[in-house]
């Protein structure tokens, strides 16, 4: 069979996949058919070389409504109510066409949402650039934000969250994750299941085009000088229409005759079919010259492989068509039966009326090879972990605790979020620039809260460290927030996964999300795999992404991360550690990320976790902030930005005074409360085993720090606060 | 006012039914307004910003009501794209151009009464401070010298970016509007379109209630019968 004409290695197919395509077909694949497979079976569409350890993460638990495996996952929140969510990535796209590629990443992920039944009511995005020193991470930058914000102002769904580091690894491959949620009744959910023969398969929305030819391919493969030059692989986003699609959907659940819906992202049309087909056991065939294209001229291999944006293909109960039809022409929509579900297991493609591919949908949609690949711990490893620091005894604290606030990593992002809506809808309680969004649930006493967050440099140094410490952290955040942490989606970026090293990296971190999930019963309800993101200068850090969400059962305990009152006592739940490695302050000294990744012990973490939320169910705090990157430094500096509050600390640690005040040590939260409530908060911190001491206490507008008697630090809270402010957007002007 | 586009309606409506009043969603293919007392055109991005920021929408069917309900002095309110719509449609003056520094800026900011010469004002002291959040990426108002002039003597400047104590400077001025205005009315009053969303701000828990001071000088307005002229005080 390898003797065949057919050229199959430019839509990425190995020899042997060609080899199984046939023996499993009985026959060769005509071009049209090949094409299909190489989109379906391209890395981005079947997860081939992840599945394998992708089924090894916790799925499952009592309030999971919906695992992996739909458009999204659903989780319960309680009083009937469901969120939906999911994170997906942009970055090939976006490092070629910065402002499209994140715009349709936020379309792309808006539609996963609404498709399931649930109406999008929020989203965050995870972003990783180069240094803001080179003008190319710069415009990458601005254009990566701007085309984020657009999309989803244009919607009306406020960008509630959001985390981004800067660091070389990632200047040729920036990564742009977006997540969305979304909320529902149980009843309300939306499967993508295409069942009942003869039922009509309809295609609304945007007409179909040449844009986003191959996407699914080129995502595929890493970047190269040449990539610049693709374009045309990356789609075009259009929010209005995908406004008018989510209101036109969202209408259409409310009558009965939806069976089936599913948007059209990656391998368009091929993929939205023959997965309908597959999850519904059934087959489905389509004419191609019932579809409305946007161009003249198409081929039939054009038009199945299409990314266009902006459409959803749905079944209906036959003879609804009628009424399905005026709810998308009410919306100035177009929705067009283009075939039917059939029971023949089979996507057939038709050009008027003749058969032009026909193919099993399951061995198109689920069947590609699943690999597990060799893997190698890399030799890199061998030499990150030491590293000999100068004398810090004569260090000058203030210049360094401001050198760390311009940080851009550590930095205010209001340039970035005063660009995104983060406010439509009103339900925002707590913004962007805190440890943790949170919305309110119209109608009832409950909010919810979103984080989301990780560390490629702790993954660098320790991959299965640092995947699980961007669990332990994001629900460290969502517990500082006040609430309870329920379900995680993740978005796992990486290098070439057939390279050793890099396969080593991503099954280190597939086991440490597994280890802080089950500790800390937040199972993976939804996520989404990005490989190939290596440019001609190596591989990005391994960057696993955590969007978590938690529910917060009474809304009058929301507590925010600022302090708020003078004369408040400052405590820290946890211990100082002598951890320095990975962190943001190592590498503002050195330009390496190096040393040790923190260590994190997952149980003495939930015991702290545990007993911020007790504290904050009784009513005990008044703030509470996770302690992350820039160390204990920089969050007592940030707890002063809220309200311009600062705050008198005095330390005792035997601990170096750097990894004292700047290391990245775990399981850490300041909180502050009132006099009268701290008797109380440790009596609970003991039932709990968790170390709670007394740094100092809330006043003044300065922020000063002791350490050993010795007041190393005396800063106007002012200031800090402008340089920190105003870092990025210094930074954007040069 | 439900546009193709819009994306404040739901806030709008909400903010309403928080004055203790009744809203219905009306859409934009509707010809009457039978039986309302009172319109908001709500912000978002109606026909996408195609063309110019509302310059479609001005087209809706149900446009014609809504002037007449401008000619009968009732109060019509456009909030961000609303007031676009309001500029373009020709029941306000001046236009609105891309923010000075390109950017879209979601933000609070602080705005000045500097008219009382509009039901949604009425109750208000002249000269007092709200916090009311901006989010637009055209906000720049802009009119000419002459047409200022007589905004200015005829009271039609509603609002105008301040600081958070009062003071009107440039600095305060968040995307280049002419005069720091944020807000305008029509010459008889009834008629304002402001940039800033008042209806986010109507609830304690999603940042405070100084919008709401708008609707309820709105609602008093109202149930007076709409006594007394539209005067400036």
């Amino acid at each position: 069979m390898s003797s065949s004409t057919l050229d199959y290695s430019p839509l990425g197919l190995s020899h042997s996949e060609f080899d199984l395509i046939c023996e499993k077909l009985g026959r060769e694949p005509n071009p049209l058919e090949l094409a299909m497979f190489g989109v379906m079976w391209s890395e981005h569409c079947s997860y081939k070389n992840s599945k394998a350890l992708l089924k090894t993460l916790p799925t499952g638990g009592s309030s999971i409504l919906q695992g992996p495996g739909e458009n999204a996952g659903i989780v319960d929140i309680g009083e009937g109510l469901a969120v939906v969510m999911k994170v997906e990535s942009h970055n090939h796209p976006s490092a070629v066409e910065p402002y499209q590629g994140a715009a349709t990443g936020v379309g792309g992920i808006i539609r996963d949402i609404f498709t399931m039944g649930a109406r999008p009511i929020a989203l965050l995005n995870s972003l990783r650039f180069g240094e803001l020193d080179k003008a190319r991470t710069r415009y990458l930058f601005e254009n990566v934000v701007k085309g984020i914000g657009d999309y989803g102002n244009c919607m009306g769904i406020p960008t509630v969250a959001g985390e981004i580091y800067f660091d070389d690894h990632y200047t040729g491959n920036p990564l742009v994750n977006a997540m969305c949620v979304g909320i529902m009744r149980h009843e309300e959910v939306k499967y993508a299941r295409a069942k009942g023969i003869g039922n009509p398969v309809m295609l609304v929305g945007a007409t179909t085009g040449r844009d986003g030819m191959g996407g699914a391919a080129f995502a595929s493969v890493e970047l190269t000088e040449q990539s610049l030059e693709r374009k045309s692989a990356v789609q075009v986003g259009d929010p209005f229409m995908e406004k008018l699609l989510l209101e036109a959907c969202i209408e259409l659940f409310k009558t009965d005759a939806v069976v089936a819906i599913q948007d059209l992202g990656a391998a368009g049309l091929t993929s939205s079919c023959c997965e309908m087909a597959s999850r519904g056991k059934s087959g489905i065939w389509i004419e191609l010259s019932c579809i409305p294209l946007r161009e003249e001229a198409m081929t039939p291999v054009e038009i199945m492989l299409s990314e266009s944006q902006e459409r959803m293909l749905v079944v209906v109960k036959r003879g609804r068509e009628k009424e399905v039809g005026a709810i998308f022409e009410k919306w100035g929509l177009s929705g067009t039966v283009i075939g039917e579900v059939t029971d023949d297991g089979l996507l057939t493609v038709l050009e008027r009326g003749k058969v032009v591919a026909s193919l099993p949908a399951r061995l198109l949609a689920d069947d590609a090879p699943v690999y597990t690949r060799e893997s190698t711990r890399p030799a890199y490893l061998e030499s990150v972990g030491r590293f000999d620091l100068l004398e810090s005894e004569d260090m000058n604290i203030e210049e360094t605790l401001i050198a760390l606030l311009e940080r851009p990593t550590i930095a205010g992002k209001e340039w970035v979020y005063s660009q995104y809506d983060h406010m439509v809808r009103t339900s925002t309680v707590t913004g962007p620039g805190s440890d943790a969004a949170v919305i309110r649930i119209r109608g009832t006493d409950r909010a919810i809260a979103l984080t989301i967050d990780g560390n490629g440099s702790y993954c660098y140094l320790d991959p299965f460290m640092g995947a699980a410490i961007a669990v332990a952290e994001a629900a460290r955040n969502l517990v500082c927030s006040g609430a309870r942490p329920l379900a995680i989606t993740d978005g796992l970026n990486f290098g070439n996964p057939e390279k050793r090293e890099i396969y080593w990296q991503f099954k280190e971190t597939i086991a440490g999300l597994t280890a802080a999930c089950d500790v800390l019963e937040t199972p993976v309800i939804s996520g989404n795999v990005s490989f190939y993101n290596e440019t001609e200068t190596g591989a990005i850090f391994p960057t696993p992404i955590v969007g978590m969400v938690g529910v917060i059962e009474d809304i009058s305990k929301v507590t925010g991360s600022f302090f708020i009152n003078e004369g408040d006592v400052i405590l820290l739940l946890g211990e100082n550690t002598n951890e320095l490695g990975g962190s943001e302050y190592l590498r503002m000294l050195t330009g390496r990320t190096i040393g040790e990744c923190p260590t994190i012990d997952l149980e003495r973490e939930k015991r702290v976790q545990r007993l911020c939320l007790e504290a904050i169910g009784r009513r005990l705090l008044d703030s509470a902030h996770d302690c992350s990157e820039g160390g204990l430094a920089v969050a007592l500096s940030e707890c002063c930005f809220g309200k311009g509050l600062g705050a008198k600390i005095e330390l005792n640690d035997t601990l170096p005074i750097d990894a004292l005040l700047f290391g990245e040590a775990q399981s850490r939260i300041v909180v502050s409360l009132k006099e009268s409530k701290l008797d109380s908060l440790l009596e609970l911190a003991g039932e709990f085993g968790v170390p709670a001491r007394i740094l100092g206490r809330v006043g003044s507008d300065e922020l000063k720090i002791d350490v050993w008697g010795r007041e190393v630090l005396s800063a106007p809270v002012g200031e800090l606060e402008a340089r920190w402010r105003g870092a990025i957007e210094c930074a954007m002007r040069s | 006012m439900v546009f193709p586009g819009s994306n404040c309606d739901l806030d709008a409506y909400q903010a309403i039914l928080e004055s203790g009043e009744e809203a219905s969603y009306v859409w934009h293919m509707e010809k009457s307004l039978e039986g309302f007392d009172a319109v908001i055109l709500p912000g978002g991005f109606s026909y996408g910003d195609y063309l110019r920021c509302g310059a479609i929408a001005r087209f809706s069917p149900i446009m014609a009501s809504v002037r007449k309900m401008a000619e009968n002095g009732r109060p019509v309110l456009g909030i961000c794209n609303g007031f676009q719509i309001l500029t373009e449609a020709g029941l306000l003056p001046g236009v609105l151009l891309r923010n000075r520094d390109l950017k879209f800026i979601c933000k609070n900011v602080y705005l000045r009464v500097e008219s009382t010469m509009s039901p949604f004002t009425k109750a208000l002291e002249s000269g007092s401070v709200l916090k009311i959040p901006i989010a637009h990426g055209d906000g720049n108002y802009f009119v000419d010298g002459e047409t200022l002039r007589s905004l200015e003597e005829n009271g039609q400047v509603i609002f105008r970016y301040c600081s958070a104590d009062g003071e009107v400077s440039p600095q305060f001025n968040p995307n280049g509007s002419i005069s720091n205005i944020a807000g305008v009315s029509n010459a008889r009053g009834n008629v304002l379109g402001m940039m800033p969303h008042p209806e986010r701000v109507c609830e304690e828990i999603t940042g405070g209630t100084d919008g709401l001071l708008l609707f309820k000088s709105m609602i008093s307005f109202l149930k007076g019968g709409m006594a007394g002229e539209l005067v400036n005080s």
